[in-house]
C-alpha cells in the first residue's frame, strides 16, 4: 500500500493516501481510518481524516513506556511509524464499497433559503432546476470538520457552483444548506456565514444527547430530497 | 454548592479535554495549562482529569455553600478571603460561608482552582470540559456567570482525613486555615514580556519562501487581542508562500502554526477546529504548550526549531518532573 507517513509535530503522524482528490484517494482514506480503528492500539488518541489523509493522534508517554519494556531505543516518532506501517502494511486492498447513503429532506427556497432565487439567477435557472440539480446527486462525507457533524462534501454539479456572499451573515440557523463554491453543507450548529442558502433540513446533524450524536461518517453518501413548508414543520413539531 | 458572585472574564469547568470524536468534528477542549489544572487536583487529593475552574485574567468572587479544601495554582491571581491574602499551591481549608475573591493575574494568564470532590457537572461524550461553541459540557455548556450554583462531588475518606487535620490548623476566629507545605511554582520560562517556544517543523514549512523562513525565527510575534481558548493571533512580519498552492483541509493539533492567506500566524490551542484548510509552518512542541496557555497578550513571542527528538525528550522530562510532584504531594498529603 503506498502511503506517506509524516510528523505532525510531536504527537501526531500524518498518512497520505495520495496528492489528489480521487476516487481511489477517497477510498484509501475512509478505508485506512477503519483498519487504523480496528487496530485498536493502546497508544492511538485518535483517527481525523483529511481529504487525503489521515492524521493519527498519539499519546507520547504510552510509548515511551511501551518502548521501555520493549527495550527499544528508537525515537517515539520512527517507533509510532514503524508501527502503523506494520498495521497498514496487512492490507492488500481497500474495499470500494461505499458507507451508507442517507436521505436528508429539505424544504428549499421561502424564509428557510432565502438564497436560491440569487443562485437560480447567477446561472440563468429557474428555482425548480437549481432544487432537481441539487436533489439528483448523491455527495460523498469526505471528512467532518469545522463543527461537530459538519460533513465536507464533494460531488455539487459545476453548474451550481457560486462564490460565497460578500458580506456573510450574522447568523445562519442550524440546519441550513447551503453552497459555497464548489461546495455544497449543511450547518450542525447556528453559527455566523457566507454561505448561499438553498433551504433547510429539520433533521440534526449532531445531537449530543443521542446514542448516536452524529447523521454522518466520513465515507457515507448524502442525499438530498425536497419537502414541502408544511412537512419541515410537521417533523420540527415531532422532535 | 459554590455560589458564583461575580464571574470573572472568562471562567469555564474544564478538565483534560474530550477525546474521540475529533473525526466527527467535536474538538478537544481541556484546560490550557493542563500541568497546572492536574497539580491543583492532585493537591486536593482529586483525580487529575476531575474538572477544575479555569480563570483567565480576572478571576471570579465565589461563595462557599458549605465548608471544602480548595487549590489554586498556574497564573498568580491573588486570591483572598475576607480581605485576607490566601497562598496559592497548596491545600486551604475554606470555612462554610467564606467568600474568596480572586484579583488580577500579575503573572501568567490562567489559573486554576480546584476543590476536593471536583465539581459534580455531567460528563459530555466523556468529558466535563466546557465546549463554549457548540454549547456543550462543563457548567450548562457556558462560561460561569453570576448567581450560578455550582454543586460540588463526594469527598473520598483520604480527603476528609486531610481535611480534618487542616480543620485542627484553624485560629478559632479564623474563616480559613492553610497546609504548612506548598508546591513548587511550576517554572514556565516567561518574563513580563518575552517568551520563547520551542518548534518542530509543520508539515508544508517547504511551502514557505525562504526569507519567510528565516522571519519566522529570527523575528519576534507579539500576541494579539484576539487570543482566546481556540487560538492565538500573532502580529508580525506576514509570512508568504512561494506559490499559490491550495492546500485541502487536513487534522489539526494543538500547537499547530497555521498561516491564513493575510500571512500572519496563528498558533491553536485547545478549542481549536479539529481541520483547517491553511498551511502550516510550525507546531508547538507539547511540553511549550503550558508556557503559551500562559502567556498575555501584548507578550511577545520567538520560535526555536527543534528536532522531534528533543520535542520528546523535553516532553519525557516534564512528564517526570510531574510524577515528581504528584509523589511528593502524595506523601505530604498521607504525613500523620
Amino acid at each position: 500500500m503506498d502511503l506517506r507517513f509524516e510528523p505532525m509535530g510531536d504527537h501526531g503522524v500524518i498518512i497520505t493516501c495520495g496528492d489528489a482528490l480521487t476516487d481511489e484517494t477517497f477510498h484509501k482514506v475512509v478505508g485506512l481510518l477503519q483498519v487504523l480503528e480496528q487496530a485498536h492500539e493502546s497508544w492511538i488518541v485518535e483517527c481525523i481524516p483529511g481529504y487525503i489523509n489521515v492524521t493519527v493522534l498519539y499519546d507520547p508517554m504510552k510509548i515511551f513506556y511501551i518502548k521501555m519494556v520493549e527495550q527499544d531505543d528508537r525515537n517515539v516518532y520512527t517507533y509510532v511509524v514503524d508501527r502503523l506501517q506494520q498495521i497498514t502494511n496487512q492490507i492488500e486492498v481497500f474495499s470500494e464499497t461505499d458507507g451508507q447513503t442517507i436521505a436528508v429532506p429539505v424544504c428549499y427556497g421561502g424564509m428557510y433559503g432565502p438564497d436560491l432565487s440569487y443562485v437560480a439567477n447567477y446561472h440563468g435557472l429557474t428555482e425548480q432546476e437549481v432544487i432537481s440539480i441539487h436533489t439528483s446527486a448523491s455527495y460523498r462525507v469526505h471528512m467532518i470538520g469545522f463543527a461537530p457533524g459538519f460533513p465536507y462534501l464533494g460531488g455539487l454539479s459545476e453548474q451550481l457552483a457560486t462564490p460565497r456572499k460578500d458580506v456573510p451573515r450574522k447568523q445562519i440557523s442550524a440546519g441550513s444548506v447551503g453552497i459555497a463554491g464548489n461546495q455544497t453543507g449543511v450547518y450542525p450548529l447556528a453559527t455566523p456565514g457566507g454561505w448561499q442558502l438553498l433551504g433547510r433540513t429539520p433533521v440534526a446533524l449532531f445531537d449530543p444527547a443521542s446514542d448516536r450524536p452524529f447523521l454522518v461518517q466520513p465515507g457515507d453518501s448524502m442525499q438530498f430530497y425536497p419537502i414541502t413548508e408544511l412537512e419541515y414543520q410537521c417533523w420540527e413539531a415531532e422532535k | 454548592m459554590i455560589h458564583v458572585l461575580k464571574a470573572g472574564l472568562l471562567t469555564t469547568v474544564q478538565d483534560l479535554g474530550r477525546f474521540g470524536y475529533q473525526k466527527d468534528g467535536v474538538v478537544a477542549c481541556g484546560a490550557m495549562d493542563a500541568i497546572a489544572h492536574k497539580t491543583a487536583n492532585w493537591i486536593v487529593g482529586n483525580q487529575a482529569n476531575e474538572a477544575t475552574l479555569e480563570m483567565t485574567l480576572s478571576g471570579p468572587v465565589i461563595e462557599f455553600e458549605s465548608d471544602a479544601v480548595i487549590a489554586i495554582t498556574g497564573a498568580s491571581i491573588q486570591p483572598t478571603i475576607f480581605g485576607k491574602k490566601i497562598d496559592q499551591h497548596k491545600p486551604v481549608y475554606v470555612r462554610a460561608g467564606s467568600i474568596l475573591r480572586c484579583g488580577y493575574a500579575d503573572y501568567g494568564c490562567r489559573a486554576y482552582l480546584a476543590i476536593a470532590g471536583g465539581f459534580e457537572v455531567d460528563r459530555v461524550m466523556g468529558s466535563k470540559s466546557t465546549y463554549l461553541r457548540a454549547k456543550l459540557g462543563g457548567w450548562k455548556g457556558r462560561a460561569l456567570r453570576k448567581a450560578d450554583q455550582l454543586p460540588i462531588g463526594k469527598e473520598t475518606n483520604q480527603q476528609l482525613l486531610v481535611k480534618q487535620k487542616l480543620i485542627h490548623r484553624l485560629q478559632s476566629n479564623a474563616d480559613f486555615s492553610q497546609a504548612n507545605w506548598s508546591v513548587p511554582v511550576w517554572d514556565y520560562g516567561i518574563n513580563r514580556k518575552n517568551i520563547t517556544v520551542r518548534v518542530t517543523k509543520g508539515k508544508q514549512f517547504d511551502w514557505f519562501t525562504e526569507t519567510s523562513r528565516q522571519q519566522f525565527t529570527s523575528l519576534r510575534y507579539q500576541i494579539t487581542n484576539e487570543s482566546d481558548r481556540m487560538g492565538y493571533r500573532l502580529q508580525g512580519a506576514a509570512l508568504q508562500l512561494k506559490s499559490d498552492q491550495q492546500l485541502l483541509s487536513e487534522a489539526t493539533s494543538v500547537g499547530t502554526i497555521q498561516v491564513p492567506s493575510n500571512g500572519k500566524p496563528i498558533c491553536l490551542m485547545k478549542d481549536r477546529q479539529t481541520t483547517g484548510g491553511y498551511p502550516k509552518i510550525a507546531e508547538v512542541i507539547t511540553a511549550d504548550i503550558p508556557r503559551i496557555a500562559q502567556a498575555k497578550p501584548g507578550m511577545f513571542l520567538r520560535f526555536h526549531f527543534v528536532s522531534l527528538n528533543e520535542a520528546e525528550q523535553a516532553l519525557l522530562n516534564q512528564n517526570q518532573r510531574e510524577e515528581q510532584l504528584q509523589l511528593a504531594i502524595r506523601w505530604k498529603r498521607e504525613e500523620r
